[in-house]
């Protein structure tokens, strides 16, 4: 059970939460193809090492944050609100080789 | 027989004056307090104490904890019944009542033991061979019958678990020699420590070695102010610092009432310092599982701790300098040592076995006599396989090849090992995360270099400060390969899973050269005990057949949990009730009163209906309907998903999320709307009104409240963060009586309810806020039945009031309380979908009807997009459709489907509500049905359990089509 940091609340178990999936994905606008659409309705990437997610304190403060995860050691390199973009030490690094469909 | 009790000091964890009845398949035998079932058992001269999981050979007590292979009981009796207990940790008391497993009749006449006459031809992976011709089905039921250990209690467990959270700094688990010097130098150091011990008492070995030492080692670090826990074994460590652990609060001593018996630890750990010892490594040779074959650490720990000797002549069999050791210990406890067998070709120097012990170097045991029982063995030298064997005498063999250090917390936090040819063992390779391995578990196994890293350990962690280097390991050598060459026989690897060498090399000439691919083949190390004692001697053995060095072969991931866990333990108080707690109504008394029949609905417990005497559920919900239709009822519709949302971007919210149009709305006006999620599915329906410029009053489904809400939530926060409002889910706010039948208004204005309601003055989708006797209300007119319907909102603590009152006055009106099955009916009758029943995770809203909505609202929505694509468009969707049954008497049963010809076939879809309608004498149903549009009037067949049964597509509503009945009386 991960222990992650809240941003409003601090660090809580992993079980007061919900991880709703890879963030920072841009929804295609209404005349996107079909093509376009599917993948983004129906692909992620599910790489091996960094991962940014975002996760609800659903049985808390009920905050949507975005969260950096290792997807194999699961360490926590950040977490930030939902609206920024990753902070600087999750952009310099970079995603695994091994990252891939 | 042999085995005996030795005179004190003999016995360190005894009390001798207090004697403990117990009793094991059948049989009274007593013990003493301190006692494990297994030395109890030993003491009382119990040799054959179970059968082996597949040959059902003989088997006796062979360790003297978690790793012990054979004694595995089911104690206690009926519900309380526990099957495979470890009978080397059970605790005797008072009471015990266990019998052993996998025999029958008797442990003694055992029918499953011609297994063992079978075994050449039962060999690694023959069910694989074997059984798959015609079908594995024909043969798995006897096959289940024969395998498989203890047997499980048939009825729901009695007993109460628990769960605990605690949060150190650091946590030491094991509480031996290693792991209280760990813990005393943290807690000086100024940690919050906690130490687990497994056992009834801290020490580890070192409290029957040196009890004196042990306790004023135990008491200095609780004086430094670390807390010893005692029956606490963790089993595992997790993510980010936890470590889970069992403790014992109470055994099945055969009482038959409810107790607290485990409790869950989750403790979270900032650093946490392995300690939890090795497992000594048995010999391989033929016979090495008769009873009386017995690690020799567990012969001299029976010895010390329970004062039992396990035999009078030992011979130890032995690959290590350890073991000349252990026979000097057992020599002290009056055992005559006959020899130390040492596999080695030059047995260390140095090494004194003690006086009168014979020392045969560079030899093996060829062979064990004695079937439930050793009564000797043959010894001959490696170097020459023809050559001849010695026969001595003896009734107990002591097995010393070497130990294990127990990495296993090490692996479960990800760390690697390293193997160490010398002293042929793997031990960590260095830290895994915050788990730090000290002691035995480190590979250190000399007592001063051990606790001196301990403490530094402990010390440098409590400080955050860098770990002291890692000391040599030593224990001085050992050698990997423990079996004799060209020795015959069964040669066990691992004696809970009947694996022997010639499994292994068959594994090995199959070409299953991954120990991983070794284990699931051969099913080593699985089991109660996880390979604890099998795991090194295994892959050696794979190693030694596919030409490989123990260190190139690997050995397989320890998992958690370390020890087989009650699922009580893991459950903990979320259970029966508490499972998943239900949601109760405000009013529930007053429903009890009128003699509700309570079901659970999306986890409500609410009303199905109100049976009179003679009434069954059918029948009450038959005539609760039919008296809505005529006069008046009234439901509790508190579970009405209620949401309050609010802000000056509320419109336009809610024009994302609803297909309708929300923005359009006066305030005071209502509208229906369906909410899809990303695919276009129909998520959840409901009616959002207006109550202000910036505030809406938004219902959603009973079920689905929380799942709408969180989904309003992830698009606001996540998705439309500019958008200014604020969703406040308000249904345990407000209760919800729900008035309705023609007479539902002048029922309502006999309590009092003010003209303004009327429905001359308020329209049918409309909402008013009114008060009535001082309560605030919120009623809504909509209607799920098709009657003039009056959806009252209203304090919660206001609602058995408004009952009451109503309730007072219902003769005059032939009213009636309905509950869900009624309203069930009557909304089928008006064809009013219920989502979740009528649709599913692929009815998109064109499938519902409510495809000129989509077309007709400019703007963007959730879902929109999906809508659009081929799949949503395809002309052959299935579709909601009413349908009568061809005949006007038959019901059409729910889930039945609907298909040209009789299964196996193509479905054309299938029945979704299915009710016999009071108001028209006759069924009523609703179906999804391929391209259903086009297709009212058509005669299709409804299949179900081999019966055809005819049915007409047909247009809804089924009652009152053209909405007469919608403002009630006048």
């Amino acid at each position: 059970m991960l222990r992650i940091r809240c941003i409003h609340c601090g660090p809580r178990d992993e079980n007061e939460f919900v991880c709703g999936g890879t963030s920072h994905l841009t929804r295609p606008p209404l005349g996107a193809s079909d093509g376009e659409w599917a993948e983004y309705l129906f692909f992620r990437d599910n790489p091996k090492g960094l991962h940014l997610e975002r996760w609800r304190h659903a049985q808390g403060c009920g905050a949507w944050f975005n969260l950096a995860r290792h997807t194999v050691t699961h360490e926590i390199l950040a977490v930030y609100p939902i609206t920024e973009r990753p902070p600087a030490i999750v952009e310099r690094t970079p995603p695994s080789a091994e990252g891939s469909r | 027989m042999s085995a005996h009790r030795l005179p004190a000091p003999w016995g360190t964890r005894l009390d001798r004056a207090a004697r403990v009845p117990f009793s094991f398949d059948g049989r009274d035998f007593e013990g003493f307090a301190g006692d494990t079932l297994a030395s109890a058992l030993l003491a009382n001269g119990v040799r054959l104490t179970g059968r082996s999981f597949k040959y059902h050979r003989p088997r006796g007590v062979f360790a003297a904890g978690v790793e012990e292979t054979s004694t595995l009981v089911d104690v206690g009796e009926g519900a309380y019944r526990s099957p495979n207990e470890n009978a080397a940790t059970l605790e005797l008391v008072p009471g015990l009542t266990a019998s052993s497993v996998n025999r029958w009749p008797s442990l003694r006449f055992d029918f499953g033991a011609i297994n063992a006459r079978l075994a050449a031809v039962l060999p690694a992976g023959f069910y694989y061979k074997t059984f798959k011709w015609p079908d594995w089905h024909w043969y798995e039921p006897s096959i289940r019958r024969m395998a498989g250990l203890g047997r499980v209690a048939n009825a729901s467990d009695p007993d109460r678990y628990e769960e605990i959270a605690v949060e150190v700094d650091v946590l030491v688990v094991g509480a031996g020699l290693a792991g209280l010097c760990a813990a005393r130098a943290a807690a000086e150091a100024g940690a919050r420590v906690r130490v687990l011990a497994a056992g009834p008492q801290p020490g580890g070995a070192l409290a029957y070695r040196d009890p004196q030492r042990a306790r004023e080692l135990a008491a200095s670090a609780e004086r430094a102010g670390a807390r010893i826990a005692t029956r606490t074994l963790a089993f595992g460590v997790y993510d980010h610092g936890l470590v889970c652990a069992r403790e014992k609060l109470v055994e099945q001593d055969g009482a038959q009432r409810p107790r607290l018996r485990e409790r869950l630890w989750k403790i979270r750990a900032r650093a946490v310092i392995a300690a939890t010892g090795a497992f000594e490594r048995p010999m391989v040779f033929p016979d090495n599982d008769r009873p009386g074959v017995m690690l020799a650490g567990a012969v001299e720990e029976y010895a010390r701790a329970f004062g039992v000797a396990c035999g009078r002549r030992v011979v130890v069999a032995a690959n290590c300098d350890s073991a000349y050791d252990t026979a000097r210990s057992l020599r002290e406890a009056g055992m005559e040592v006959v020899a130390v067998v040492d596999r080695r070709r030059e047995a260390e120097r140095g090494r004194d076995p003690g006086p009168g012990t014979r020392v045969i170097a560079g030899a093996g045991l060829s062979a064990v006599f004695g079937r439930n029982g050793v009564s000797g063995c043959s010894v001959r030298q490696d170097a020459a396989p023809t050559g001849r064997a010695e026969r001595l005498d003896c009734d107990l063999i002591a097995s010393a090849g070497g130990f294990a250090p127990a990495v296993h917390l090490h692996s479960h936090a990800g760390g690697r090992l390293r193997w160490l040819d010398a002293e042929a063992m793997f031990v960590p390779d260095g830290p895994a995360g915050v788990v730090v391995s000290v002691g035995a578990c480190a590979g250190v196994f000399d007592a001063t270099a051990a606790a001196e890293h301990a403490e530094l350990a402990g010390r440098a962690l409590a400080r955050g400060e860098r770990l002291p280097p890692w000391p040599a390991p030593g224990i001085g050598r050992s050698l990997a390969h423990t079996a004799l060459s060209g020795a015959r026989g069964k040669q066990f690897v691992d004696l809970q899973n009947d694996v022997d060498l010639g499994d292994v090399a068959l594994a090995a000439r199959e070409n299953y050269r991954s120990v991983e691919h070794l284990k699931r083949y051969t099913t080593t190390g699985m089991g109660t005990d996880q390979g604890k004692t099998s795991n090194v001697n295994a892959l050696v053995a794979l190693g030694e057949f596919s030409g490989r060095e123990p260190a190139a072969v690997g050995t397989t991931t320890f998992r958690p949990p370390f020890v087989p866990v009650t699922l009580g333990t893991f459950v903990g108080r979320r259970t029966g009730a508490l499972y998943r707690p239900l949601k109760r109504l405000p009013a529930e008394a007053w429903h009890v009163e009128r003699g509700a029949l309570f079901e659970q609905f999306g986890n409500w417990w609410r009303p199905a209906a109100y049976p009179q005497p003679g009434e069954d559920l059918h029948a009450a919900a038959q005539r609760e309907a039919a008296a809505v239709r005529r006069g008046a009822g009234l439901m509790d519709g508190s579970p009405l998903g209620k949401l309050d949302v609010f802000g000056p971007d509320a419109a336009a919210f809610l024009d994302l999320m609803y297909v309708g149009t929300v923005s359009t709305l006066k305030a005071g006006q209502a509208r229906y709307g369906v909410v899809l999620n990303e695919h276009g599915v129909v998520m959840d329906d409901g009616i959002v009104a207006r109550l202000a410029d910036n505030r809406f009053w938004v219902n959603t489904t009973s079920a689905g409240v929380e799942r709408t809400a969180a989904a309003f939530e992830e698009w606001l926060q996540c998705e439309y963060p500019q958008l200014r409002l604020c969703i406040t889910p308000v249904t345990s706010h407000y209760g919800n009586v729900t008035v309705a039948g023609p007479r539902a208004w002048a029922w309502l204005a006999s309590i009092g309810f003010d003209a303004a309601l009327a429905p001359k003055a308020m329209r049918h989708m409309t909402l008013r806020e009114a008060t009535w006797e001082g309560t605030p209300l919120k009623v809504m007119r909509a209607s799920f039945c098709g009657e003039l319907s009056y959806e009252i909102n209203l304090p919660v603590d206001r609602t058995r009031a408004l009952l009451d009152r109503l309730w007072a006055r219902a003769a005059e009106f032939e009213a009636v309380p309905y509950g869900i099955e009624a309203l069930e009916i009557l909304r089928t009758e008006k064809g009013y979908l219920h989502v979740g029943t009528d649709t599913d995770g692929t009815t998109l809203p064109g499938d519902i009807g409510m495809a000129r909505g989509v077309e007709r609202k400019a703007a963007n929505f959730v879902g929109r997009r999906s809508l659009l694509r081929p799949a949503a468009l395809d002309p052959n969707r299935f579709v909601l459709v009413a349908l009568d049954s061809a005949d006007g008497r038959t019901l059409l049963p729910v889930g039945a489907q609907i298909a040209p010809e009789p299964p196996p076939t193509r479905t054309q879809g299938h029945v979704t509500s299915s009710y016999f309608s009071p108001t028209l004498g006759r069924p009523v149903a609703l179906a999804m049905l391929e391209r259903g549009g086009s297709r009212v009037g058509e005669r299709i067949k409804v299949h179900h359990l081999g019966r055809v049964i005819e049915a007409v597509v047909t247009r809804a509503p089924f009652v009152d089509p053209e909405g007469r009945r919608i403002d009630g009386e006048e």
